[in-house]
């Protein structure tokens, strides 16, 4: 596996490292990014046998071409150095670095990668990182955390850990949560990173699960980290663009294709200029439709 | 490798199997327990005697419960265990699991 940049990542599953049962199962849910967790999910003693589940799990589980990233345990920890060697050596596609809080923290883990990757002669730079901002701290340095290196895939908030360290918890409404998810999302589009909500824990809102979902796609997020696979349809539901806008965007591609055939560099559309933006958000669009099964392979729609 | 202790890794759920390994004399002792004994249990052995080797461990007792674990679990669940019988839980020997 190789860390690609650019991908779909709607989905970003939780799976705890230490469950067999869950590992195995994962990559049948159709979740874009499966997240094995060495972190919170693990308790103190079961850190080492967590770890060798997820690194042999990592080399011969099928997860179905779902992205694979690893949480480790935090810089603070015990179990920081050797998770991130096994990882490196696993050839996982993202770490996934908990409680970042400066541009440091995440220097010092590509660093550490690098030296793994040197020791175990693995390909330099084929592993991608991601930032968990779960403090104030680190709220306010995410412009500096997301651009700390090129590998950087990513930023999550954490709402738990945030609302917590904010003195508050967390609310339906989800204001308490407001600027951080401004913040963070900023900060990643400024440096053309992905960007990723928190969880929402309560299985039994759905209700609250949509409203939160649908908040944060208007806002501008790339996806969502989920806790449980039933939960992977309903983000899609959301995520997913509508027939016009799959219609919309095939005739900009139509658009480009007549404007390369004629020798054109100017793309217009029903008299008016397409511009890069235009472009981007319709490569988008046709990207997610067809991992959707919306479009067919010659661009046809055939959603519901 | 000298066990040291014993060693338990791994849990009695769905797909898990749980492996002790104590000192032994006669090579590899596994008495096991598990429901696909039957069809799998010469698998799930040589999976379990082939990881204590190539860790290094030659002599040893091993209880193993299995509740249906895959090969991947059962390797890793026994280096897991090997490493803390011999007390190197330290010195993680992943290469053993490649």
């Amino acid at each position: 596996m190789t860390y690609v940049k650019n991908r779909l990542r709607r989905t970003m599953m939780f799976v705890p490292g230490n469950n067999p049962a869950m590992v195995k199962d994962a990559g049948i849910y159709g979740a874009d990014s499966i997240m094995l967790d060495l972190e919170d999910a693990v308790s103190l003693t079961e850190k080492d046998a967590a770890r060798m589940l997820v690194f042999k799990a990592i080399k011969t589980v099928d997860f179905g071409g779902a992205e694979i990233v690893v949480r480790i345990n935090g810089q603070d920890t015990p179990f920081y150095d050797q998770d991130v060697k096994a990882m490196v050596r696993a050839g996982v596609d993202v770490i996934r670095l908990p409680k970042t809080e400066s541009a440091a923290m995440i220097k010092k883990l590509v660093a550490d990668m690098e030296k793994a990757e040197e020791e175990y002669g693995i390909q330099k730079d084929s592993i991608g990182v991601m930032a968990a901002i779960e403090s104030a701290k680190g709220v306010l340095n995410a412009p500096e955390i997301a651009t700390a290196t090129p590998l950087m895939m990513g930023l999550a908030v954490s709402g738990e850990d945030y609302t917590a360290d904010m003195h508050t918890h967390r609310y339906p409404d989800g204001r308490e949560l407001e600027f951080a998810r401004n913040m963070v999302l900023q900060a990643a589009r400024a440096a053309d990173v992905y960007a990723f909500d928190t969880v929402f824990s309560n299985m039994n809102d759905t209700e609250g699960f949509y409203r939160e979902t649908k908040y944060i796609y208007e806002l501008g997020y790339d996806g969502k980290s989920l806790v449980n696979p039933r939960q992977i349809p309903m983000v899609n539901k959301v995520f997913n663009p509508t027939k016009e806008e799959i219609e919309n965007a095939l005739s900009v591609q139509n658009a480009i294709q007549e404007a390369k055939a004629k020798g054109s560099g100017v793309i217009s559309m029903n008299g008016k200029m397409v511009d890069k933006p235009v472009v981007e958000k319709a490569n988008r669009v046709i990207e997610t439709a067809k991992a959707s099964n919306l479009i067919d392979e010659e661009g046809n729609y055939i959603g519901e | 490798m000298e066990i040291k202790t014993v060693g338990v890794a791994g849990t009695l759920e769905s797909s898990d199997i749980q492996i002790m390994i104590s000192a032994g004399q006669n090579g590899i002792e596994v008495d096991l327990d598990s429901e696909v004994a039957k069809s799998y249990g010469d698998q799930i052995k040589k999976v379990i005697t082939e990881t204590l080797n190539k860790f290094g461990i030659t002599n040893a007792k091993v209880k193993a419960t299995d509740k249906g674990a895959l090969d991947c679990v059962i390797a890793a669940r026994t280096l897991a265990a090997a490493q803390r019988a011999t007390e190197t839980t330290d010195q993680p020997r992943l290469e053993v699991l490649q």
